[in-house]
Order: C-alpha cells, then structure tokens, then sequence
C-alpha cells in the first residue's frame, strides 16, 4: 500500500517538474509578470514530495518490511527515532531528502526575487526543474525506496549501530540542506548566463542562498566531526577521509563565492567569476556524491555501493558539466581589471586564491588514487600526512592576509599605519613564546601557526575597538574572522599538547605514565535491549593534584546485525577532555586501553559555532536591509 | 589562444569522467598482487618443534612451494584444509605450513583432527615472520617456484578452482 | 632595525624549531600506515590483529636503528603503497605533490595580473 502510493506521488511529481517547465516555457515567451499558475505548481510540487517523503518515515515507523529499503536499514526492535533517522541514513532515502531540497529552494527562489527580470526567473525555475527531473528519475529507477521485495522478510536487517546516534541524525538533512541548496545558485548562474542578466542585482538574488548553504554546509561538517570524535573511538575529529573531503569541496566554493560576490555587489567586478563558483559548487557537490555513492572510494563512511548508481550520476555530473562548460564557452568575455594593489577587491581575490588552492589540494588528494589505480594499476593512499605537508604552510600566510585584508578600504590603494602591524605581530609572537616557557616547545611550523592565528585574533579583536569608537560595526565578518582565528589556534593547541598513552592491560592492573596513573579497576558485562556490553571502570589519576577521574568505556556486541563496537569514554571539561577507549585483544585476557588527554576540545567545537553564527549575523542584516 | 585553452580545458574534463568510468567496474578492493612476479625475502623461521630452522634453502630443493598460513582459530582454515590435503598428494609440490600466533596445543589437535597436509610445518608466534611475506590475514597462500619467485597469491580459504589452478600451473 | 628584528626571529626559532627535534616516534610511525583490514582506520587507531603485529614489526625496525622513511619503504615494499597513508614522492605521485603550489603560484600570477601596474 505504502509502496504503491509512494511510487503514485514520485510519478506526480515527475509530472508536475514537466509542467513546471512547459508553463515556464510558454511564460517566457508572453510579456506580463510572472503566472500565478507556475506559483500554484511550484507550491504543489514541494508540497507532494514532502508528503512523498512522509509515507517512506511512515513505512519506516510501521517497519513495512515490503519495501526493501525498510528491510535492509530498519528493525522492528529500534527505537523509534533511529527508525525515523534511518530514513534518511540511507541512500535511497536520501536521495528523497535531495529531492525535497531542490524542489523547495526552486518554490522559495521564485517567491523572494519578485523584483528581479521574469526571463531570469522562469530560466532559473526551468533549469532547477530540469535538475530535479534528473533526480526523480534517477530515484524512479535506480534507487526507488518504494521498490517492493517479496516474499515480505518477517525482520528487517536492521540499522548499523555506528549509525544509531543522534548526531549522525541530524548530520545529513544538515549537510543536504548545505550542497544541495548550492543547485539553486547553480541554475540562476545558468539563467543569468542566458539571459545576459549580468547587472550588480543579480548578486542580490543569490546571496542570501549562498550564505544559506554556507551556514548549513559549516554545521553539517561540524555535526560529522563530532559523531567522528566520539563514535569512531579514534579521538580524532577530522581525518581527510574521502567521504569528509567530500563535504570540504563544495565548503571551499562557497566560502570563495561569498567573499567575491561582496566585490561584485559593490563594484560590479568578476561576473564572470562568480558565476563559474556558483557552477562549481553544485557541480562539486555532485562530484562528491557520485564519489561516495559508486564504491570507486575506500572509505570509513562507504555506503553500500552500487556501479550502476555511479554510471547513472555520472552521465549526470557529465551533463551537467559539459552543459556549463559549452556555456560559458559561448558567453565568456573578457574583463580587464585595474585594482589597486592594498584595495579590499585584491584582498578579498586573495581569499579567493587561497579557497582555490584549498580546494585544487583536497580534491587532487581525493581523486588521485583513483587515477594511478586506473592508469597504473597501484593503488596509493593519502591521509593526514598528505594533507598537512601541503596546506599547513600556506595557512600561515593565509591567516596573516585575512587578519589584514578587512582594514582595507574599497578602490583606494591607502593601507593603515604599518607599525601597528608589527606590534600586532611581537604581541602574537609575546603570546607564543609564552606558550612555549609555561607548556612545551614545539615545531618550527607549529609556531608559525600559532603565531598567525594570535596575529588574526589580535588584529580582528582590534578592529573591534577602533570600531566601537567609531560606532561602525561589522559583527558578522569580525565574528566569523575571529573565530577562525581561534578554531585554527585550537585545533594547533589541540594537536601539539594531546597526550596518548597505548597500553595492554589486566584487570586490577595500574600503568604510571608523566603525572598520571590508571588503572582498570571493574570488568561489568550487561544486556541491553540490542546488544550486550561489557564495561570497563578504569581510574584517572593525576598524581601532582591527587584529582581522580573515573572512566567507563564500553565495548558493545550489537544483535542486529552482529557487530562489535567499541565506545570511547569521554570527560569534557573547559580546559581539557579524557578520551579513553577499551577494547579486547583475541586470544587474551589483556585489554588493550588507549587513554588520551585532549586540551581545548570543546572550543574547538564552539569556534566553529561561533564561525556559522558570523555567518547568520549577515544573513539577518542582509534581509533587515531589504 | 583563447582556443587552445578552451581545447585543454575540454580534454582535461573528458579524461577525468573517462578515468571515472573506468574505475567504476574496476575492483577497487585492496590486494597485495603487487607482489606477484617478485622474489619472496630472505627467511629464518622455526619449525614447530622447535628442533631447527627453514630458510630458502630448503624451498630450492623442490619444484613448487605453497606456503600456507593458517592458525587453529581461524575458521575459514577449516574450509580450505581438505583442499590442502589434495594438494599434500602431488609430488613436485613442497607445502610449508606456517601456524600463525597460535597456542600449540591447539595446533596438534587440528591437524590430529584433519589431518597433516604440510612437508614442513613452521610456527610464527608474535607473527612478525608473516609481515616480511606481506601477509594481512590468514588463510593466505604463496606459490613459489625454485627460483623464489612468487607465481601466485591466494588471500582467503582455497577454493576448488585455485585449487585446479594451482594443479595447472605445476603440471 | 627591521635586519635586527628579523636575525632575532631566526635565532629563536632556529632554538625552538630544533629543541622540538625528536628520535623516531612509533606513534608517528602508526598513525601513517593504514590498517589494511579495517576501514579506513591507522595502525594506531586499530587494536586488529594485523594492527598488533605491525606494531611489533615497527618496534623492531626502530631497534634495528631505521629512520621513519625507511620504515615506510619496508612496508610499502611488503604490501604496497596503499599501506603508506604520506604518498611517496616519485614520478607518479610528483603530480599529486606539485599541482597544488602550480596552482597557487599560478593564482597569484593571476592576480597580479590584475593589478594597477604602478604609476
């Protein structure tokens, strides 16, 4: 039955995305305003496919194991919001979260652009819909969640445990929310290509939408990296794994997007430019799916994987990137360009230049594998070391033009007094050194870094001052500025004074290590309602305080299906977290404990926070003024 | 010029989706294959009754030599053993069983239990010897000829056609 | 002033930079091979039994007195390059560790080519 009228409701709005663009065609070609019809249309269409949506959340509720997607990713034993959650923790049902994005940002973009031109409009509402076909049919019939299995399984397989957890939840509509809303900017840069519509205003028309999935996108990434550091039981929150990278591409896109659209609202520069970010965030966005969705990838995160689901977003992504290319062939003229070498317009290229190589670094590290595997038949990896060897050093140089680039003023090549900088620079290098005499030393990069991030920090909480005296405040971009500055100072704080101790360990044993002692006091084995645990009670103590900390990590055999887990336990405090994982060793009666002292974890999640809460500031001051 | 990059840029594109599609239908699960048509190290390992040593001298005396390793607790070791029994009947085959980090005990009363298929029967305890013949996971089996080279690798139990394989290549 | 600023810089980092300067670390050494049974995870993240005896062949190679890329090179020579997480630099890799600063330096040609040329 659910089967049936979800797959009536699919078919619906596969019609209705057909009669969105014919009606938009002929719209175009009377003059007048935009028809009340295509409204109507528009408002149904979002409207059947969150329904759409609903009777797959109510197949998973009532564990209608008919559907086979119900029965690979649900069980009638699972909690009853994980059954929720599972409905989009898997692909198919994903695929219906994209669907609902793209079909309510294409209804919302029509509705908020009522002053800019009808054919810019419609082409925008024509070139969204075609995207949205694409998807429908690739839902319809590659990846149906209503596909119907028979003889119907009395059980479903169940949910993966890693995956049953709130984070992991609300990680994907959030990152969605991020690169799927990219589309719609993706379709108006096409529309505006098209049309000519290459005035100033047309910065006013996606700008909100930029910083939109920009916001979600930094949360989306923020959500996974917590999951990552408590469930993965590693203590580490981002490991330039593929499937993570794959959400930093577009990240990268949309952080130059924004910076450079400011150029062209307010001096018309770049047109061309911002139109090829806006189509290399969406197309970066596919380009990340179709990654992780075709199994061509080695990942921690892999989705059951599937080569006809790649050949089929493939052909999409080469549609689509071809499509672009022909037409910007076809429209590109050439700019010439006179700045002013200490104007706010070189800066903000400059952040660009940056964002570019950042992005050109993790996809080249992302794809590369796959080209010495198909060209060479070896295959290769590349992690962490990868990744830090390259961009590290250029953050350095990044961080002091970021803290430098605001306090530049628009065409004028006028830069403020330099010996401000310097004091700014020995106050960052004071701080550093100070650092170093109470803590630890460190490497000759790790300094730099620190000392770059004080330097951006000091020079934005500067700007704050001279700001308030002049009552001339821009909190968004200090915010967001600033708290990047501090994220990166965390994570290099965090890196350089992490302590890990590995040991294998009896019950009743102490291990002695610096001005710590532990010891695995307590083995307690309990049922659950799905799994079994056994839990560790293993003591902390800092012998310099006499300060005790009592740990409980747990390792967890799951029922359905059967697998065996290993949850971290963490003490989080402002200063610092104890991250400590348990786990057997076969054929032992050891356990093998790895205890981790972490400083600064959680302003690492809070400067990311506070980066997304700069970014909503501009949003709401972005609609005050309009 | 203008052409000319827009040329480059094309190329570019059509050749990254073109690698795309290939590795679509390429198995994209590691093996260490690599190693195949390479020479097996140097190795000094004990045998399992501690009584001496092997080394490649004693895979020099025969025409072929499977190197299997296997461990009492591994399941799949099971499976393929009776295979391995086949295998112990041809003549030109030398098999040179390493036990894997296992308890000896154990050891004795799974090849009293199914028979000893081995010409040679090592031990590797801690497992570091299994680390210089670039094993990750047993079962695993190397065919070697006299001339150290490795001809073939097997990474899981045997299966009835690596076994028909292994036949042909050896005949 | 500015020459004394900047001797004074280098002389403290140079201090710095080699105080920071350690033997070879196992951890290290862990945290860059990848744990070829598992997904994704490092040497060090893994407590499989692959893991263990990796971390055991390591322990010795250090003892032996190798440096950390000769560790690398055993490994990758033992179960190719896929095991090494830092891609070596050669001539197949040489793309993957040069494009990126082509790229940058290639940006900040862009730019400069946008910019006044001075009067």
């Amino acid at each position: 039955m659910l089967s049936n009228l979800g797959n009536i409701l699919l078919f619906l709005n596969v019609i209705l995305s057909l009669s969105i663009i014919y009606a938009a065609n002929r719209n175009l070609k009377i003059s007048g305003g935009v028809d009340k019809n295509i409204f109507q249309l528009s408002l149904i269409q979002s409207t059947s496919i969150i329904i759409c949506f609903f009777v797959l959340i109510a197949a998973f509720i009532v564990s209608d194991f008919s559907l086979i997607t119900v029965y690979q990713n649900s069980h009638s034993l699972k909690p009853l919001f994980y059954k929720i959650a599972g409905t989009w923790g898997n692909h198919e049902g994903s695929l219906m979260l994209w669907a609902i994005i793209l079909s309510i940002f294409s209804f919302l973009f029509l509705v908020y652009n009522k002053n800019h031109p009808k054919k810019f409009r419609l082409l925008t509402l024509i070139i969204q819909n075609i995207l949205i076909l694409g998807f429908l049919f690739f839902i319809l019939f590659n990846s149906n969640p209503f596909s119907k299995i028979s003889p119907i399984p009395s059980e479903g397989l169940g949910l993966n445990p890693i995956l049953q957890d709130p984070a992991l939840a609300i990680h994907p509509p959030l990152l969605y929310v991020g690169f799927v809303g990219a589309s719609i900017y993706f379709s108006a840069a096409i529309a505006s290509l098209i049309t000519n519509y290459s005035e100033k205003s047309f910065s006013l028309s996606i700008k909100n939408w930029v910083l939109i999935s920009w916001c979600f996108q930094t949360l989306g990434i923020l959500v996974g990296s917590i999951w990552a550091y408590y469930e993965l039981g590693w203590g580490g929150f981002w490991f330039w794994d593929p499937v993570e990278n794959a959400s930093l591409l577009p990240w990268f896109a949309m952080t130059a997007l924004f910076h450079s659209l400011i150029v062209f609202e307010k001096r018309n520069l770049f047109y061309f430019w911002v139109i090829i970010l806006c189509l290399i965030t969406f197309t970066l966005s596919v380009t990340g799916t179709f990654l992780v969705r075709s199994g061509i990838l080695n990942s921690v995160h892999t989705f059951a994987s599937d080569p006809t689901r790649g050949v089929y977003i493939l052909i999409f992504l080469s549609l689509m990137i071809f499509g672009c290319i022909f037409l910007l062939f076809k429209k590109y003229k050439k700019e010439n360009y006179d700045l002013n070498r200490n104007s706010k317009e070189t800066f903000i290229l400059v952040n660009n230049w940056f964002m570019m190589f950042y992005l050109i670094t993790v996809l080249l590290g992302t794809i590369y594998p796959i080209f010495t595997d198909a060209l060479t038949d070896n295959k290769i990896s590349v992690g962490p070391p990868f990744y830090n060897a390259i961009i590290l050093p250029v953050v350095v140089v990044f961080l002091l033009f970021m803290a430098l680039g605001p306090k530049a003023k628009w065409i004028k090549n006028k830069f403020e007094n330099i010996r401000t900088y310097i004091l700014i620079l020995t106050g960052a290098i004071g701080l550093n050194l100070a650092i170093i005499f109470f803590f630890k030393s460190y490497s000759l990069l790790s300094n730099f870094i620190i000392i770059s991030a004080l330097f951006l920090i000091i020079s934005s909480l500067m700007d704050i001052l001279k700001a308030l005296k002049k009552n001339k405040l821009d909190f968004a971009r200090i915010i967001s500025h600033t708290s990047f500055g501090f994220l990166v100072l965390f994570i290099g704080l965090n890196d350089i004074f992490t302590l890990e101790k590995d040991y294998n360990i009896k019950l009743g044993e102490t291990k002695k290590f610096e001005n710590y002692s532990i010891q695995l006091q307590n083995l307690d084995l309990k049922n659950y309602k799905n799994y079994q645990a056994v839990i560790g009670r293993l003591e902390i103590k800092n012998i310099n305080s006499n300060q005790t900390n009592i740990l409980n990590p747990e390792i967890r055999i799951y029922d359905n299906p059967k697998t065996l887990t290993y949850e971290a336990a963490i003490k989080t405090s402002l200063i610092k977290d104890y991250y400590l994982t348990m786990s057997n060793i076969d054929r032992s009666d050891y356990y093998n404990i790895k205890f981790q002292k972490k400083p600064l974890m959680v302003w690492i999640w809070i400067s990311v926070i506070m980066i997304v809460v700069g970014g909503s500031l501009r949003l709401f001051s972005n609609a005050k003024n309009n | 010029m203008q052409k000319i990059i827009k040329i480059i840029i094309l190329f570019i594109f059509l050749f990254v989706i073109g690698i795309f599609y290939i590795s679509l239908t390429r198995d994209t699960n590691y093996n260490t294959s690599s190693l195949i048509n390479k020479e097996t190290p140097e190795f000094k390992i004990i045998s399992f009754d501690d009584s001496n040593f092997f080394t490649r001298d004693d895979i020099k005396k025969y025409d072929y030599t499977l190197i299997n390793f296997w461990a009492s607790w591994c399941a799949p070791c099971r499976i393929e053993h009776p295979i391995l029994m086949k295998l112990s009947q041809k003549k030109n085959l030398m098999l040179l069983g390493i036990n894997f980090k296992d308890k000896e005990l154990q050891a004795k009363t799974f090849l009293s239990e199914l028979g000893n298929p081995y010409d040679l029967l090592a031990k590797d305890k801690n497992g570091k010897n299994s680390v210089k013949f670039g094993i990750y996971g047993i079962p695993e089996s190397i065919l070697i000829n006299k001339e150290f080279i490795i001809i073939k690798k097997f990474v899981g139990p045997l299966s009835a056609d690596d076994y028909n394989n292994i036949i042909k290549i050896i005949e | 002033m500015k020459l004394n600023l900047f001797l004074l810089l280098f002389i403290f980092f140079s201090k710095f930079s080699f105080a920071a300067e350690k033997s070879v670390d196992p951890n290290l050494i862990h945290k860059n091979l990848r744990c070829l049974v598992c997904q994704g995870q490092s040497i060090s993240d893994s407590n499989s039994d692959f893991a263990q005896t990796i971390k055991l062949v390591v322990k010795d190679l250090i003892d032996e007195g190798k440096t950390e890329d000769e560790i690398y090179e055993f490994m990758s020579d033992k179960y190719g390059d896929w095991i090494v997480f830092k891609p070596q630099f050669n001539a197949q890799n040489s793309l993957l560790w040069i494009l990126p600063y082509i790229a940058l330096i290639f940006g900040g040609f862009f730019i400069f080519s946008f910019l006044k040329k001075r009067q």
